[in-house]
């Protein structure tokens, strides 16, 4: 055993005036930085512990802790942040690989701050959303070349038969978190927040707890490569199938769930014994070309008697596009894409942070592809990967976006500070762990109203933006770039964002 | 009179409020040889060691015989019931009721000892003792407490805090023999031995030592050992009080027996409290079991029979809280039970005199002993009560974190949620 | 003649919801506090001595906990043991109330609480305490202070 070279990354201040030595701090922090001498009463911390999740912080009932990025610093450099150094010394100790969770954290530009929204002043009159109807309703799904419609006394009737469709109120989504990567709790908060809101939330790889069939009609349910609890019950379940290629966060990589998170009720959900790690193949093993995929697609339609759309998920990769494209001749009802910023409870950083491109650039490239090729209304576009706010969902929506999927987002208001450390299990504000002592901290009950409060406050926002601009039906944006104009982006960027830049 | 109570304590009280429930016109006399207001009689230790004052002895406030509309009578006893006529005689007077309670209480024991007779010798049951007891206290140094049982002790508590030099004698082997174990009375005692106390076991007074002028010196014991002291306080013990109950011919042996309305052998008059005998539920024997909150409750289910609503009592179990000066006990139901249908869990500690044991049979609690860690005590007679299967946690009765976070999830949430 | 017929079956109390306590103990805190002498945190547990008891219990077999005190019983055994009439079940609010003065700590509560709800107060001669129901705040202190709902309080009324 010789020294540890990696230094504290936080510093934990105590105000000893204000510490009353309750111990909240001590029995709040799941990787155990606080900790109280009776003999000395007096409460100690060892920072080398703190990820920075400011649990402590949040439940002081004096305010009397203060967490900071450690202050202590090596000499600034250019070429090697503390970043890079502590990387290498950690590896240096380890020999593995650098794991990490949540999405990018390099900051690779965010597209959606480089662009701004229209709005109407004398011509087109603004709408006031209070006053008049605001339609945000989404339909995700095959929409057909030419609709015919019959008249019934006088009044149309449509006749052609449509394929499968989903419903959402509101164009957000809760994106793809497994049962497994999160708690019971946190999938029935997510579950019953979505049938509140009229949309969907998505299952994830870990299949669905019987408890949660009841909030199928509201429930994407995923077949990824491990087909963990997938079975005929599982795809009829939901309203509707999606196949998981990829992910933002890891493209190209498998998923890892380590068999200590594998508790009963998790192997039963999965159908995998218990305590034995839940590994994801990197690829579906039945899938090597567009016509392996297209078969998976029939199959699972066929399992859901084409009643229900089956849509493929793809992590947004170079050529996204030709891929797309192949996706929706291959049958699929909607295109996932799933950008460089999206989270995950546990990847490789070095793949986190370098692999794959922002959502923004992928979603035009793959819109105008399908829209070149005639077969953008041949499936829904969805769009994931770092949604932080109404406005990104907007400008996503003016960019040929469906709807849009939220992930880190609904954590965030269900407590999640991104101190990153979900791979660990440890999750101090009970959301991606397993840990019964830790997964009561997510009160499904407030985590269902503060879920719901989220979408209902974005989509007020989205009919005020909407309303702003005189459309008053979403449907009236989407696709609509002409909404959109960058600010400070260069030419190739214009061009692959297919938007003019502002004053133009 | 529709009722009359006689007795102004627990059982008499509880009668009140009883009755009170139920019937909210019908009048109440309440009747006692005792003069004062309802007071707490436990609480005269405390009085006599100045811990408690006056206006704290009360057992409900001034203004309860005027809330629950009730006719006080006090200071003169009942000499005669008249069980076929529904009369009593108080100072030659008849009074006649509806329904009669008989709350007459416990009577000291008093062993035959020579020259006890005359000044400076005292029992310890009523106010008015503990008032004696204090002011010869005043002018005395030492006194001998005969009968390390509760009274005895709580006497003894009572004289230390007036600085006084306390020598208990106890005829049997140890103290409190009668609601301690051996262990529990081992620990009591050391803990006594460390206050100062003078403890004499397995011997008893024989004659009261007296001066000239017939002030007490001390004491001989049937041992032969003299014992000097200023004062004797008598603890032997208390039995029944059925002198009144014997003049209207109720049934009774060790205790007025009564049926399951509380009702005795005489037709309208019910009796509850130290005078009666009731139904040990965990012994499955009547006896005599006088504590205070079994009076009080028998008292209260006589009440509402009286006043036409029949409820059934169910019996009791015997158990008891004592403390004197800072070592809490607590021991419940069958606290001494040994033999191999009985097991028995049990730990303690030297050092810190602490002391818990359990005694279950048939898996379920039978008793309880606890000495000093006494916290959750409460939760241990529930189960005895009741009578739970407490095999899935048994091991976790006599651990320091006792409570119901060691209960199987279906017991603890059926227990909790009511 | 208030309380001649005392039939009021009022029933108040504080339950808690184990599946989602997270055993922080902030109830006690806020007990503490509530019925400290200054009502301020930081001088409820650094400056007063000594220091206010919690009259709520935090019970703890990891990874379960919850919190637990006073049922406040329709009809309370802790009333029917108490020799000093010190223990009182309220007919206006259905509060089993406390009087610390005429209290002498005899623990015939303590004894016969089946919720082991009542703590010993040693702190100036010895005394019951228990959950008072915070009579005189909008809510109880350990519900306002607990910080995920799990607890709350129950009132029926028969």
């Amino acid at each position: 055993m010789h020294k540890s070279l990696i230094k504290a990354e936080f510093q934990v201040q105590r105000d000893d005036y204000k510490c009353i030595r309750c111990r909240v701090c001590e029995r709040q922090c799941s990787f155990e930085v606080h900790s109280y001498d009776a003999d000395a009463d007096r409460m100690f911390e060892d920072e080398m512990k703190c990820v920075g999740c400011q649990r402590c912080v949040e439940y002081c009932p004096t305010r009397a802790l203060t967490i900071q990025p450690h202050p202590s610093t090596i000499r600034p450099h250019g070429n090697w942040p503390y970043r890079a150094v502590k990387d290498i010394c950690k590896q240096a100790e380890t020999g593995g690989m650098l794991l990490s969770s949540t999405g990018d954290e390099l900051g690779h530009r965010i597209y959606w701050d480089h662009l701004v929204l229209n709005a109407s002043q004398v011509t087109n009159p603004s709408i006031d959303p209070l006053r008049e109807p605001m339609e945000l309703r989404t339909f995700i799904g095959r929409k057909p070349d030419q609709v015919d419609v019959r008249l019934v006394n006088g009044k149309p009737v449509l006749k052609t038969e449509l394929p499968p469709q989903l419903t959402l109120e509101t164009p957000m989504m809760f994106g793809a978190m497994s049962y497994g990567a999160i708690s019971y709790n946190v999938c029935q908060s997510l579950a019953r927040a979505a049938t509140a809101s009229g949309t969907m939330y998505n299952t994830g790889e870990g299949g669905l707890h019987r408890d949660f069939y009841q909030y199928g009609p509201n429930t994407i349910v995923q077949c990824a490569s491990g087909r963990f609890g997938v079975h005929r019950e599982y795809l009829n379940a939901g309203a509707a199938v999606e196949i998981k290629v990829g992910q933002g966060a890891k493209p190209g990589i498998g998923g890892h769930v380590p068999g200590e998170k594998v508790d009963k009720e998790i192997s039963i959900t999965r159908m995998i014994p218990v305590g034995t790690d839940a590994l994801s193949p990197a690829p579906h093993h039945d899938i090597y070309s567009i016509e392996d995929l297209r078969q998976l697609i029939y199959a699972l339609k066929e399992a859901v008697e084409y009643k229900k759309p089956v849509g493929v998920k793809i992590a947004a990769v170079h050529n996204a596009a030709a891929i797309a494209s192949g996706i929706v001749r291959a049958g699929a009802d909607f295109v996932t894409l799933d950008g460089l910023r999206g989270g995950t409870g546990a990847a490789p950083t070095r793949t986190r942070d370098s692999v794959g491109m922002p959502i923004e650039l992928a979603l035009a490239a793959v819109d105008q592809r399908l829209r070149e090729e005639g077969i953008r209304n041949n499936a829904s576009l969805i769009v994931a990967g770092g949604f932080r706010n109404s406005t990104d969902v907007v400008k996503a929506i003016a960019l040929g976006a469906d709807a849009v999927y939220i992930g880190t987002a609904a954590l965030i208001s269900l407590g999640c500070t991104v101190c990153q450390k979900c791979y660990t299990g440890k999750c101090p504000w009970g959301i991606t762990t397993q840990d019964p002592y830790l997964t009561k901290r997510v009160n499904p009950e407030i985590g269902t109203q503060r879920l719901t409060n989220l979408l209902r406050a974005w989509s007020l926002e989205i009919k005020e933006i909407l309303g702003g601009m005189g459309i008053n039906a979403i449907e009236s944006l989407r696709g609509n770039r002409l909404h959109l104009r960058a600010i400070g982006l260069n030419e190739r960027e214009l061009d692959v964002l297919g938007v003019m830049h502002a004053g133009e | 009179m529709d009722y009359v109570i006689i007795g102004n304590s627990a059982a008499g009280i509880g009668a009140v409020e009883g009755i009170r429930q139920v019937d909210q016109t019908g009048s109440i006399a309440i009747i006692s040889d005792e003069p004062h207001h309802t007071y707490s009689r436990p609480l005269i230790s405390y009085y006599l060691g100045g811990k408690v004052e006056q206006h704290n002895m009360y057992f409900r406030p001034k203004t309860f015989y005027r809330d629950y509309d009730v006719e006080p009578m006090l200071g003169n006893p009942v000499t005669v019931i008249d069980a076929a006529g529904h009369t009593v005689t108080v100072a030659g007077k008849k009074i006649k009721y509806g329904k009669l309670l008989v709350a007459t209480g416990g009577s000291p024991f008093v062993p035959p000892i020579e020259n006890l007779a005359g000044s400076d010798v005292f029992t310890f049951t009523k106010w008015d003792d503990a008032k004696a007891l204090a002011k010869a206290a005043e002018k005395a140094e030492r006194a001998v407490v005969i009968g390390g049982g509760l009274i005895g002790l709580k006497a003894t508590e009572g004289l230390l805090n007036l600085g006084l030099n306390v020598t208990v004698v106890e005829l049997a082997d140890r103290v409190l023999s009668t609601i301690l174990d051996e262990k529990a009375s081992q620990i009591f005692g050391t803990h006594l031995k460390s206050l100062g106390v003078t403890l004499i076991t397995g011997d008893t007074a024989a004659a009261v030592n007296r001066d000239g002028e017939g002030s007490v010196t001390g004491v001989t014991l049937k041992g032969g050992n003299t014992v000097e002291a200023d004062v004797v306080v008598v603890a032997i013990g208390v039995v029944p009080n059925t002198v009144l109950a014997d003049t209207a011919k109720v049934k009774k042996e060790r205790g007025i027996i009564v049926d399951e309305h509380l009702m005795t052998s005489a037709k309208d008059i019910y009796a509850a409290g130290d005078c009666v005998e009731t139904f040990d539920i965990l012994r499955h024997i009547r006896r005599p079991q006088p504590i205070w909150p079994n009076a009080y409750e028998q008292g209260r289910t006589a009440g509402i029979n009286m006043a036409g609503q029949p409820l059934a009592y169910k019996g009791s179990f015997g158990m008891n809280s004592i403390e004197v000066k800072g070592l809490p006990t607590i021991t419940v139901g069958m606290y001494d039970a040994v033999g191999p249908e009985y097991e028995i869990l049990a730990k303690s500690d030297a050092e810190s005199l602490t002391y818990k044991k359990v005694i279950i049979h048939n898996d379920r609690l039978v008793g309880a002993v606890f000495v000093n860690d006494i916290d959750r005590a409460g939760i241990m007679t529930g189960l005895i009560k009741d009578q739970v299967n407490v095999k899935a946690f048994k091991h976790d009765l006599i651990s320091d974190n006792f409570g119901y976070a060691v209960f199987p999830e279906a017991l603890r949430k059926e227990r909790l949620s009511s | 003649m208030a309380t001649k017929a005392k039939t009021t079956k009022k029933r108040r109390r504080v339950q808690a919801d184990e599946k989602v306590c997270i055993g922080c103990k902030l109830c006690e805190v806020a007990c503490i506090v509530a019925h400290s002498k200054s009502k301020n945190i930081i001088r409820a547990f650094n400056e007063e001595t000594p220091r206010a008891l919690s009259r709520v219990l935090v019970e703890e077999s990891k990874p379960l906990t919850f919190a637990l005190q006073c049922r406040h019983c329709d009809d309370p055994p802790c009333a029917v043991a108490c020799m000093t009439g010190a223990l009182r079940k309220d007919p206006e609010t259905g509060a089993v109330l406390h009087d610390r003065e005429k209290c002498v700590g005899c623990w015939m509560c303590v004894m016969v609480c089946p919720y082991g709800g009542i703590q010993r107060d040693m702190r100036e001669g010895k005394a019951a305490s228990k959950c008072d129901l915070c009579l005189e705040l909008d809510e109880p202190a350990c519900v306002a202070a607990c910080p995920n709902a799990a607890l709350f309080v129950v009132e029926d009324e028969d």
